[in-house]
């Protein structure tokens, strides 16, 4: 298989990687420091001093932006990495055994998929309080169930092909035909669900971050800006305009990646 | 041809928006010539939130109160300088000993449902709520009534067992129809206006009582809806649409409504406060406190979460209550000075500061925002204060009943009786979630509540104030303004120092 980069891919790794080197920098830089508050100078507009203006405490919008990257990539991320081996996990014991150990597993995934995803988010945080932690966990578990059917698919239509059959005459172990035989052959499916799944991530954590759920303050997410700059839509608009624009172009990006992966795969 | 059937259509646009804006915004207020008084008219305004019970009795919510006091009255009543007056009573005595309290009643009061108010319903009112009735006690505030007798049919007595000076006040507790059981659904009074309907999750109405007897507290609008809004963006599109003509709104909101509406801001005697426990290390210490206190610019957090509407205050007091107010701004106890501070820190041993948390009732947003307000200041003096959101609900159970908790901050809602707001640093009250024993102060409350003297019992709730500020037992931070936006023509809001919407003095002006 011949792979190519094709026009979403190319954009889509560009956006990614736009707001990566963003996370990255303000590790070591950031224009101000993000949680310092100079009353006396808030809700200015953008300026040559501050770059993208004050927030309602005169905090820069440009550092607290940066920062706020940190906190969007990993939790894309860690929900992902979660997410993927469990879901996986669970999706190949289900495919490759099929029967009852397949039906106990669906009927499960099922259940879940039932429960509305932000349901069980408000409930773990009502329950255990407001972390990153917290909305990694309540996310992985909203997202495993398309990692589970997707690589339970991939198995049931491999499980029967010639070379497992042959695999299976060597006496080799289930469990190297399940991870070295069969595995790699999803690879492409799982990577296309994995861009989807970091774009859902993202945008369900700002979405948890902007009904007060997320992080708790001083720090910093793009959700949580959007939370903040809510009430003062009319004063100073630009304070929702830059978090949401952040967020579209990382969803966008990750979404772009996911169709160039599927373009390719074909 | 085409020309004109555009000009036609452009008409009949224009005319029809036209249309729909005067139904949606004027049909409110009555015509009439220009700034003059006009009766009659529909207010529509809000409330917070749901209320929690219509009957008086059961109910427990300050906002279901600041609607419901329309509708209610007890013997006595507060005007808005939180001074008590006699309403269903003409007149009162008290014996030399200050335990029995004589009131005549008013004999030309009929209740909304028709009934004439007899001697008879203002027994049977105050007998229920200080479980005189064979029931259990109503209201806790009653607990020193001893007695409630009938002298003839315009006069009763109070005898209590100990003498208080806050019993006059406990009498704003409404008189109700002997033997009515459908208060919780259709509510009676006497008051200024009658109840009409509630519809859960949407609103309150209430129509004026055309035939209330106080001619000096007629209301001149025919009717108040309260609707049950508490989502701030509603709230100002609501009001840009014509569909409110007066509500409470944030500080952010002003901007957005200053062209079109009158905005005017009052102290709503409030108390905010970052407690801290005085329990737990290092709070224990007063140089500590004193400390902190220091380290905190209130003018700065009243500028930056409040938008300026604020005042600032130096022990839990607000200016509102000027009566037994302690004004320290003159000498002003703690005046921002990181130096100081650090000063005191160092000298209490905590040179490198310390690390404490801050339990914020996450539904307030101004208490949220000073939070992050006061973090940053307390930085600057070395000590790591960290934020932790936690629901109302969550709050109530593990911060104000059981005190378990390092730093925190609310705001305290002022009451009308002194007493009842310096009671809660009692050792022996059982919600003093700052754990303050001091037997010096409990002294100065104990001597305060048996002093009949005004003059005399303001002078100890002064000398309480200062008690506190000394002692700087939490950090007093301001009395939110309570801001109001509404239409140029509505008139007449008067704020009380307590939960009360008093619908009776508002009017429209003609235009």
């Amino acid at each position: 298989m011949k792979r190519k980069l094709n026009f979403e891919l190319i954009v889509g790794l560009s956006l990614i990687g736009f707001v990566s080197l963003i996370a990255i920098i303000s590790l070591f830089y950031t224009p101000y420091d993000p949680n310092a508050m100079d009353i006396a100078n808030k809700l200015k507009p953008p300026s040559t001093v501050h770059l993208l203006g004050t927030d309602q405490f005169g905090r820069d919008v440009l550092s607290r932006m940066m920062v706020g990257s940190q906190v969007v990539l990993l939790v894309g991320f860690s929900t992902v990495l979660i997410s993927l081996i469990i879901g996986g996990l669970l999706g190949i014991l289900a495919g490759f055994y099929g029967g009852i150990v397949d039906t106990l597993i669906m009927k499960l995934i099922e259940i879940k998929m039932a429960f509305p995803g932000t349901l069980l988010a408000l409930m773990l945080i009502a329950i255990w309080g407001p972390s990153v932690s917290m909305i990694i966990l309540a996310l992985s578990i909203m997202n495993m169930p398309r990692f589970t059917r997707v690589v339970r698919s991939g198995y049931l239509q491999y499980k029967n092909a010639t070379f497992v059959e042959a695999a299976q005459v060597l006496g080799l172990s289930n469990t190297r035909i399940m991870l070295i035989h069969i595995l790699p052959n999803l690879s492409s499916s799982i990577y296309v669900t994995a861009a989807l799944a970091f774009a859902s991530a993202i945008l369900s954590e700002a979405g948890l971050s902007y009904l007060g759920l997320g992080l708790q303050p001083p720090l910093a997410s793009w959700g949580k800006m959007l939370n903040e700059a809510q009430p003062y839509m009319i004063q100073s608009p630009f304070l929702a305009i830059i978090p949401g624009i952040m967020i579209t172009l990382i969803v966008l990006g990750f979404n772009l990646l996911a169709d160039g992966l599927r373009k390719n795969r074909v | 041809m085409r020309k004109l059937f555009a000009l036609m259509m452009s008409c009949i646009i224009v005319f029809s928006v036209g249309c729909s804006s005067n139904a949606g915004g004027d049909q409110a207020a009555p015509n009439g010539t220009a700034n003059e008084p006009v009766s009659g008219g529909i207010v529509r305004t809000t409330m917070p939130s749901e209320p929690d019970n219509l009957d008086p009795y059961l109910s427990a919510a300050s906002d279901t109160d600041a609607v419901m006091n329309n509708v209610f009255e007890g013997l006595m009543r507060f005007d808005e300088n939180g001074e008590i007056l006699p309403q269903l009573a003409t007149s009162y005595t008290i014996s030399d000993d200050s335990l029995t309290y004589t009131f005549d009643i008013r004999t030309d009061v009929t209740f909304h449902n028709g009934d004439p108010m007899t001697i008879e319903d203002v027994l049977y009112s105050y007998k229920t709520l200080a479980g005189l009735n064979g029931m259990e006690i109503l209201s806790s505030k009653f607990k020193l009534v001893k007695a409630i007798e009938k002298v003839d049919e315009d006069t009763l007595t109070f005898t209590l067992s100990e003498p208080s000076s806050a019993f006059l006040s406990t009498l704003v507790e409404p008189v109700v129809p002997a033997d009515y059981m459908q208060q919780s659904s259709s509510p009676v009074g006497t008051g200024p206006f009658t109840f009409k309907s509630y519809v859960p999750g949407q609103k309150i109405v209430l129509d004026r009582n055309d035939t209330y007897y106080d001619t000096n507290r007629m209301a001149k609008i025919d009717q108040i809806e309260f609707r049950i809004m508490t989502d701030e963006n509603s709230i100002l599109m609501a009001l840009k649409s014509g569909d409110l003509d007066i509500a409470q709104v944030l500080s952010m909101s002003v901007p957005a409504l200053e062209k079109d509406f009158n905005i005017t801001s009052f102290p709503q005697n409030m108390v905010q406060i970052f407690a801290l426990n005085l329990d737990k290390k290092p709070f224990d210490d007063v140089r500590v406190r004193q400390a902190i206190n220091y380290a905190i610019d209130k003018d700065l957090i009243i500028e930056g979460v409040v938008g300026g509407y604020g005042t600032k205050l130096y022990t839990n007091a607000s200016p509102v209550m000027s009566f037994w107010y302690n004004d320290l701004s003159q000498n002003e106890p703690y005046p921002y000075n990181v130096e100081k501070a650090k000063a005191l820190l160092a000298e209490a041993g905590y040179k490198d500061g310390f690390e404490t948390t801050i339990k914020v009732p996450s539904n307030y947003q101004t208490h949220v925002d000073t939070a992050q307000v006061l973090a940053d200041m307390l930085s600057k003096v070395g000590i790591t204060l960290n934020i932790e959101l936690i629901e109302w609900g969550q709050w109530l159970e593990t911060v104000y009943t059981g005190g378990n908790y390092d730093t925190t901050l609310v705001g305290l809602s002022g009451k009308l009786e002194p007493h009842e707001v310096f009671l809660r640093y009692e050792s022996t009250y059982p919600k003093n979630f700052y754990h303050l024993r001091s037997p010096e102060y409990d002294a100065i409350l104990e001597q305060a509540i048996t002093e009949t003297d005004a003059p005399k019992r303001a002078a100890l709730y002064k000398q309480a104030q200062q008690f506190l500020a000394d002692e700087a037992v939490a950090v007093y931070i301001m009395d939110p303004h309570l801001i109001l936006a509404s239409k140029p023509n509505l008139k007449g809001y008067t704020p009380y120092p307590a939960p009360y919407f008093d619908a009776t003095k508002l009017f429209y002006v003609g235009e």
